[in-house]
């Protein structure tokens, strides 16, 4: 394909459909539309749905009945939404739906500055529904990273039977950028692992190697219950604390044994770095660039751009914390991936840069903090 | 036992631990048997069943049933039915909610289904409470009425659930109670095989919380209060607005057939195609 210019919220759109997104339901709201718009116009032409819902809580509810249904969902909103929409993160977990949330995150609390760039909803993609459940969220920095991380969500939550959570700024939602997509057919494309045994056999909710049971998708001919109450292996309710604890552990354990798989992070570390950046969305640019100015002034400086904040890389900060003396952590809110730095950092200092206005971070902030000490 | 009572068991799960959770004497099960002899009479294969509900007594139906059932969150499961119809629109989605799931947290997504004319049939068991909670008032507790959060009486005029989903859209609407079975075997079966927005509302009680809070009796009391305070459509014809007022009204209500969200959604899908292809 040319390469084309593009915004990082028509990228989303453009990684959906790329890895088989075929489902689509959402309520408009700035900065997050275009992707609405973009996928109104692409979804019906693949033979797609687009429904645009009465809310986000109907978005996310359509989303999760579609993947029911067999369809590869997608919705996307932003701060005010993406509240409304944690009752059904939670149960999307609970049910072990795949879905894709993007989350276009502007200035909050409340109605904020719904133009404005932050990075405020990083907790609340985390703990924002109730009860305690997994969750994988991913962040991009560019345009092309949003096209590439939208299919990986995709495909992540096909492999885990679990909500992915596209964690976008307003910076890389509206930021065009030049992007060479490649064909769709040669995009690495994951489908849940369906199961061939006789309906009669099906356990929806069954052991299996992997922790991830093979899902059938409703009029597949595979007739069973799915609900938000705890639930045994056939998927009905139950209160027995032997049946609830090992769906606990399981659903957990998914993702923990597959750290390696989920975990990206981009490292850019030369031998004997005296401090580490550490960064992730929109940020992380500007860290990049105060890298780039702290270099030429010979400061031995380090750059870690997580792509995945959630599960928390928290192997790989702590490796990197024990071969450095400092870390900063610019981010835009008042500090919140900064919370999960120091608390695997040890006794390694870990400053913060924070800034929760609407501006960027610039990199002449970050570059003067490289340079104190 | 009869012929049809014996089917019932072909649509409930061998694999279900029974009783069900409901309180003796409850109508819920009456429209559970309703249903599963509308099902049985329009002869579809129990694959092609989607059968959704939200939260509270109704929605635990689902769990029962032998279909691909999903019993969503409270007063969601329009929506969550909604997506379910558009990826698998083969399915038969049956969405079955009780009153305060359905029009108070689930109002919004009622009215704007109604409005789409999704293809969907709404079943709403009305029992004017809030019974899983322990007898709060709905928006269908009449007034006066006393619940456990209107311990002086309800001030809150009941909502019009059919009358509602009249004037938002939906192609087929019919009111029933859980005393006339019979009736409500046939209204199900034809809001089941209509395509549209379609809804039945199963007028039922909670002699649990309601009746005991407002000194009504027994399950065979309400029962029958329902016989004596309902009217047909054509007799309710003869009643002058104050008199019909005081009575539930029964019957199909609306049936105007009109083109279907996912009829149209076809043609959308033929119109994008066409402009990809003429390129």
């Amino acid at each position: 394909m040319a390469p084309r210019l593009m915004q990082g919220n028509e990228a989303v759109g453009w990684g959906a459909l790329a890895a088989g997104c075929r489902f689509y339901a959402g309520y408009p709201i700035t900065p997050s539309t275009e992707v609405a718009e973009m996928l109104s116009r692409e979804l019906p032409k693949v033979g797609g749905k687009f429904i645009q819902m009465e809310d986000e809580i109907a978005s996310l509810a359509a989303c999760i009945g579609a993947s029911v249904g067999g369809l590869k969902s997608m919705t996307a909103t932003s701060g005010p939404g993406f509240s409304l929409m944690q009752e059904h993160i939670g149960y999307a977990a609970m049910t072990e739906v795949p879905c894709v949330v993007v989350d276009v995150q502007r200035l909050g609390p409340s109605t904020g500055q719904p133009t404005s760039a932050s990075q405020g909803d990083v907790m609340q993609a985390r703990w924002g529904t109730h009860g305690d459940h997994p969750i994988i969220v991913l962040s991009p920095t560019s345009v092309t990273q949003s096209f590439d991380l939208t299919v990986t969500a995709f495909n992540f939550s096909e492999k885990y039977r679990t909500p992915v959570i596209l964690l976008l700024d307003e910076v890389v939602g509206h930021m065009r950028e030049r992007v060479d997509m490649p064909p769709f057919d040669s995009v690495t494309r994951v489908d849940r692992m369906g199961t061939d045994v006789p309906p009669e056999w099906y356990k929806p909710y069954g052991d299996s190697i992997s922790d991830v049971p093979p899902m059938a998708n409703f009029g597949s001919g595979y007739r069973y219950h799915i609900t938000g109450l705890f639930h045994d292996p056939m998927g009905y309710p139950t209160q027995r604390m032997d049946e609830i604890d090992p769906w606990i552990e399981r659903v957990h354990r998914k993702i923990e044994r597959n750290l390696n798989d989920i975990i990206l992070v981009e490292e850019d570390i030369p031998v004997g770095a005296h401090t580490v950046v550490v960064s992730y969305g929109a940020s992380a640019r500007s860290a990049r660039h105060a890298v780039k100015l702290a270099r030429q002034r010979r400061h031995k400086v380090g750059l870690v751009t997580l792509l995945t904040i959630w599960p928390f890389p928290e192997k790989e900060i702590s490796r990197i914390a024990d071969s450095t003396k400092r870390l900063i952590v610019p981010e835009m809110n008042l500090g919140q991936l900064a919370l999960e730095v120091e608390r695997v950092a040890g006794r390694k200092k870990v400053t913060r840069i924070n800034r929760a206005n609407g501006e960027m971070i610039t990199p002449q902030e970050i570059l003067e903090m490289i340079e104190e000490h | 036992m009869s012929r049809e009572e014996h089917s019932a068991y072909t649509y409930l799960r061998p694999t279900k631990k029974f009783p069900n959770v409901w309180c003796s004497g409850c109508g819920i099960g009456i429209v559970m048997s309703a249903l599963i002899r509308a099902i049985s009479r329009l002869e579809l294969e129990k694959d092609d069943i989607a059968l959704v509900s939200g939260i509270g007594c109704t929605g635990r139906m689902p769990v029962y049933m032998d279909f691909n059932t999903i019993h969503t969150t409270h007063g969601r499961a329009l929506a969550f039915a909604t997506g379910l119809k558009l990826a698998q629109p083969k399915l038969k989605v049956i969405v079955i909610m009780g009153d305060g799931d359905a029009i108070a947290i689930g109002g919004n997504h009622f009215i704007h289904s109604a409005r789409r004319n999704m293809d969907l049939t709404a079943i709403v068991v009305n029992n004017s409470i809030y019974g899983m909670t322990g007898g709060q008032y709905s928006p269908t507790t009449p007034l006066d009425g006393k619940a456990t959060t209107a311990p002086y009486g309800n001030i809150e005029p009941p909502m019009p659930i059919c009358e509602v989903a009249i004037a938002a859209g939906a192609s087929y609407v019919a009111r029933s109670t859980v005393y006339h079975a019979v009736e409500m075997d046939r209204f199900l079966e034809q809001a089941i095989s209509r395509t549209g927005f379609s809804l039945v509302e199963a007028v039922s009680y909670c002699h649990t919380t309601f009746g005991r809070l407002n000194k009504l009796g027994s399950p065979v009391d309400m029962m029958r209060s329902l016989k004596e305070n309902s009217v047909s459509i054509t007799a309710a014809e003869k009643l002058t607005p104050e008199e019909r007022a005081t009575k539930i009204v029964r019957g199909v209500l609306w049936d105007v057939p009109k083109p279907s969200y996912i009829e149209l959604y076809d043609k959308i899908l033929q119109r994008a195609q066409e402009a990809t292809y003429a390129k």
